[in-house]
């Protein structure tokens, strides 16, 4: 059974799930005001006087924000709205100084898009599957309270307040926590190529409120609840699983789930209420009258089109065309820099099929030994091109070539250098080798008697067996045939 | 030598200009005029250092040749704007003692152009009211009294009632204003002096403490239509850091004062005719037509058929932004904090907010909260959106078939402080007919036209098509020229 079902007392259960992200444009200033938004800055050494909100301080739009959101926009293929326009949402917090969040409640700035998430049979996802997300706006984060600071009082950061967020709503699309997490995972994918958000969640960069309901497979939706400022995709997809679990025996408990809003612990694994809609803020939502309509004319959208890189399924899909696996695709287009990184390779002159394997094996492996990201990698595209080059054509064998690599690693030198200096370079000389040969064959005659005998696997004994006589060094093509010549096969 | 105080802004700066006196006498016979008037309560702050200051430099200028285009003229700042290292405190107890470190786009131009300041002037409190008695420093007197035998003290106006009482007594000879419904208009006619309300957008906001956002401009007061000009010249222009400000070139408007209105149309709208009204506000309206006509210009009838509507639509969209203004005084970061003893944060709210905001300034915040609440959105904020979409195009459709439109400032001449206070309504509808233009974002500005029957003052209010400050300057000084208005409050402070 393919499709994620939750079993309860009284039968099966569908989870249904929606995610609202919230994820930090990348800009160096903040949405309506010139303040700085480095993460990590001293308390209150990032604000200016519009996000401290003082006395007759006007919000000016920034139009990086702006470019960042609409280049989002058109990353999930979604509508642009050419007019769109800032709404205050009316609410009291010592972390929010003008008293409203700006946003877009009316008229956002993206429309309807969508993102795919690919098939991954070990995580439960059969198919691939279009997420539908029903917009992006465009708000203003907040400050920060710190309760630890002092016994009796509470301290305010506002370095926060008024940075450049994009909300992305989906729409309740998702029917598993392995959905929920590949969706995770392809936004912050998506966000990163693009270059609006660092996609950091750790940072705060990226979290996501989750909404969950259950249902019998079928029937109408169930009353959701919403789960907010969850922070990384393991913690996503804890929610679902924990709330889920919560409705269901709620509902067969013969309870009804109530439409609130939740807090995540995760030292607890477990959702608890923070308010119900009966406690809901009426927000008093109305267009900012200090900012005029946003407008955006063809030029500046025709600037956002033409400054998108390739996208991850553009990718993903020019990668498997040139035959690498769709499992070897999905790996290097994961994250933007490893596939800039195989990009360059390809670029320098490396085949596709044997640089993905080499790439997701031997560079991925040794990296990961290293404990280094692959922008921090000892080896550059062009020196694995180099490496590449040698084996395919004939120079080194791909076992030599993981000597070589070694080498490569510790050294820095190029791979021909290194081939030359060791005496690496394989032979296809035929005499030496089918000398190797014969004194391989003579010393197991009761194996070649096996192998005529039918026990063919054991036609790979023989060839490592030469391989080790000539130190690895031997042509393994010609090293094939000509075994197959003396085995009388050939 | 004359009462320099007596001289209008042109006068000053041409008479510095000329050598025929220091900026520096100039500052000090204002000086001692603000010092002697304290009765009329219409400065917050005086700033006399700062006059001396600037007239130093303007002297210096003069003698080095440097000359801006308002060196030696002191003026009055509306206690709105935001002024570096000068309390500002928009008239409330929620922002007394409030020192801003930074300066408003327009009161910084102003310093730019020569101007020195005098004083931080008197309001109705955050902009707030049409008498000035919602103040928390209290009410500015007027300096007119009715010739009725009595000396009842009247209103100067409001919300900009500390300018409009300092300019007709003779205490700065400019001020600035800001005008959300009527706020320079009202109290210019109620004193007799002129005032004028730019296209929306015309002047930055920046720095002036927000009252209704879409209605806030800021605009000169002075003794004449000239001043009111010279004055506009440096206050307006594009601001990056206003969204709404207008990125247009500032027009040379009182080079291009001219009176003759052959050639122009101005329309009398039959909907500003009310029953009942002051026949002496009638009186003057007419009058006023007939000058207009003098001038050259052909009078033509038109119709505003919405402007019943508009009085309730800016009712409902000014308290609407005000309420969300002015969330921002919330105790947290500066101003009025009333943290009662092991009080929380709702706590602190609701003590420093009530403590903070005077009545006027609590009904409307309520009032805006009300019509923004859900449920309630579409039936008021909606409704009187789409009221002042209406209001605009019934400006646009008039504007076809004239170029100015003539109409009283307001329904009656400066009334008795106290008189209104028991009824907000009463006061509310002493903007009727100041509102609509500035739900419709247009020019106006209002000129003294007439004294009463009781001696005060009354003004006619020229609106313009958007962007034609120039058309209202040009009818305001057709009028100005005829009307021949040279009445004065008599001295009594």
């Amino acid at each position: 059974m393919s499709e994620y079902r939750i079993k309860g007392e009284t039968g099966e259960w569908e989870v249904v799930i929606g995610l609202e992200v919230h994820a930090q444009v990348t800009s160096n200033a903040k949405l309506f005001s010139g303040a700085a938004t480095a993460f990590g800055a001293e308390p209150n050494t990032q604000v200016s006087l519009v996000d401290a909100a003082m006395p007759g301080m006007l919000p000016v739009p920034n139009r990086e924000c702006i470019r960042q959101a609409v280049r989002t926009g058109m990353a999930i293929d979604a509508v642009i709205n050419k007019w769109s326009r800032f709404d205050r949402k009316n609410y009291f917090y010592a972390d929010l100084p003008q008293g409203y969040q700006i946003s877009q409640l009316y008229h956002p700035l993206v429309g309807e898009g969508s993102l795919t998430i690919e098939a991954d049979e070990k995580a439960g996802i059969p198919e691939a599957k279009r997420v539908g997300i029903e917009r992006i706006h465009v708000e203003q984060d907040a400050g920060k309270l710190m309760h630890d600071q002092h016994p009796s009082m509470s301290y305010v950061d506002l370095n926060r307040s008024g940075v450049a967020l994009m909300e992305i709503v989906s729409r309740p699309d998702m029917r598993s926590p392995a959905e929920a997490g590949a969706y995770v995972r392809k936004l912050r994918s998506i966000l990163r190529y693009v270059g609006s958000c660092d996609g950091n969640m750790e940072e705060g960069s990226m979290r996501a409120d989750v909404n969950v309901s259950v249902r019998r497979p079928g029937d109408e939706f169930g009353t959701r609840t919403e789960t907010k400022n969850v922070n990384s995709v393991r913690f996503v997809m804890a929610v679902i699983e924990s709330e889920a679990k919560r409705q269901i025996e709620l509902i067969e408990s013969g309870g009804t789930v109530v439409q609130e809003t939740r807090l995540y612990d995760p030292d607890r694994n477990e959702t608890r209420s923070m308010r119900s809609k009966e406690d809901a803020h009426d927000y008093r939502y109305f267009p900012d009258p200090d900012l005029l309509p946003l407008e955006l004319d063809d030029a500046f959208l025709e600037e956002c089109r033409a400054s998108l890189p390739e996208l991850p399924d553009a990718k993903r899909a020019r990668y498997i065309a040139a035959g690498i696996s769709a499992y070897n695709a999905d790996v290097l287009t994961a994250e933007v820099e490893a596939a800039r990184w195989f990009d360059a390779l390809l670029e320098a002159g490396a085949k596709p099929v044997a640089a993905a394997n080499w790439v997701t094996s031997e560079l991925f492996g040794a990296l990961n030994r290293l404990g280094k990201d692959i922008s921090e990698s000892p080896v550059s595209p062009v020196q694995a091109a180099e490496l590449l080059g040698l084996v395919a054509d004939g120079t080194i064998s791909g076992t030599i070539a993981k000597q070589v690599f070694e080498k490569m690693l510790e050294t820095g030198d190029g791979a021909a250098a290194i081939v030359e200096r060791e005496g690496l370079k394989q032979t296809s000389d035929t005499g030496a080798i089918e000398a190797e040969i014969a004194r391989v064959l003579a010393a197991n005659a009761d194996k070649v008697e096996q192998y005529k005998a039918g026990k063919e696997a054991l036609f790979g004994f023989f060839v490592g067996q030469t391989m080790k006589a000539m130190q690895g060094k031997a042509n393994p093509q010609v090293v094939n045939e000509l075994l197959r010549k003396a085995l009388g096969r050939a | 030598m004359s009462d320099l105080t007596n001289l209008t802004v042109a006068q000053i700066r041409d008479g510095h200009r000329a050598g025929d006196f220091s900026a520096v006498e100039v500052a000090e016979a204002f000086n001692a005029n603000v010092a002697g008037a304290k009765v009329l309560n219409a400065f917050i702050v005086e700033t006399p250092d700062h006059a001396i200051a600037a007239a130093k430099q303007a002297d210096a200028d003069r003698a080095a040749g440097t000359l801006k285009p308002l060196s030696g003229v002191p003026i009055g700042m509306k206690d709105l704007f935001a002024t570096h290292g000068v309390q500002t405190t928009a008239a409330s107890h929620m922002l007394e003692g409030f020192v801003p470190r930074y300066e408003s786009t327009v009161s910084q131009k102003l310093w730019d152009a020569g101007c020195g300041m005098l004083g931080k002037l008197n309001l109705d409190q955050f902009a707030m009211g049409s008498s000035n008695e919602t103040s928390y420093f209290g009410n500015v007197i007027s300096p007119w009294r009715r010739k009725d035998g009595g000396n009842a003290a009247l209103a100067p106006g409001g919300s900009s009632g500390g300018s409009s009482a300092a300019i007709a007594a003779r205490l700065c000879p400019a001020a600035t204003g800001t005008d959300t419904g009527g706020s320079i208009r009202q109290p210019a006619a109620f004193t007799g002096i002129s005032g004028i309300k730019p296209t929306y957008g015309r002047c930055s906001r920046w720095g002036i403490v927000a009252f209704a956002s879409s209605l806030d401009q800021a605009g000169p007061m002075a003794r004449d239509v000239r001043d009111c000009a010279i004055l506009l010249e440096t206050m307006a222009g594009f601001d990056p850091k206003d969204a709404t400000s207008l990125d247009l070139p500032v027009p040379n408007w009182e080079a291009a004062l001219s009176s003759d209105l052959k050639g122009k149309k101005v329309g009398i709208p039959k909907e500003y005719r009310l029953d009942g009204i002051d026949p002496d506000i009638d009186a003057m309206w007419d009058a006023g037509i007939a000058m207009l006509k003098d001038a050259g210009a052909e009078v033509v009838e038109i119709s505003l058929p919405h402007t019943k509507y508009a009085l309730p639509a800016y009712y409902i969209i000014a308290p609407a932004e005000a309420s969300s203004n002015l969330a921002r005084y919330d105790g947290v970061r500066y101003g009025l904090r009333d943290l009662p003893q092991g009080a929380g944060l709702q706590d602190m709210y609701a003590a420093t907010r009530a403590e903070g905001f005077g009545p006027e300034v609590k009904r409307r915040i309520m009032i805006g909260t009300y019509v923004l609440s859900a449920g309630f959105y579409d039936a008021y904020y909606t409704q009187a959106q789409k009221v002042r979409t209406l209001i605009a195009r019934d400006f646009n459709t008039a504007f076809e078939s004239c170029d100015v439109i003539l109409a009283p400032t307001a329904p009656s001449a400066a009334f008795g402080l106290g008189e209104k206070t028991a009824d907000p309504l009463s006061m509310y509808l002493n903007d009727v007919f100041a509102v609509p233009a500035s739900l419709a974002g247009l020019p106006a500005m209002s000129v003294p036209a007439a004294l009463n029957r009781e001696g005060l003052p009354l003004g006619l209010q020229i609106i313009g098509k958007a962007f034609d400050e120039q058309g209202v300057l040009n009818a305001g000084l057709a009028i100005e020229e005829r009307a021949g208005f040279t009445a004065r409050a008599e001295k009594w402070w």
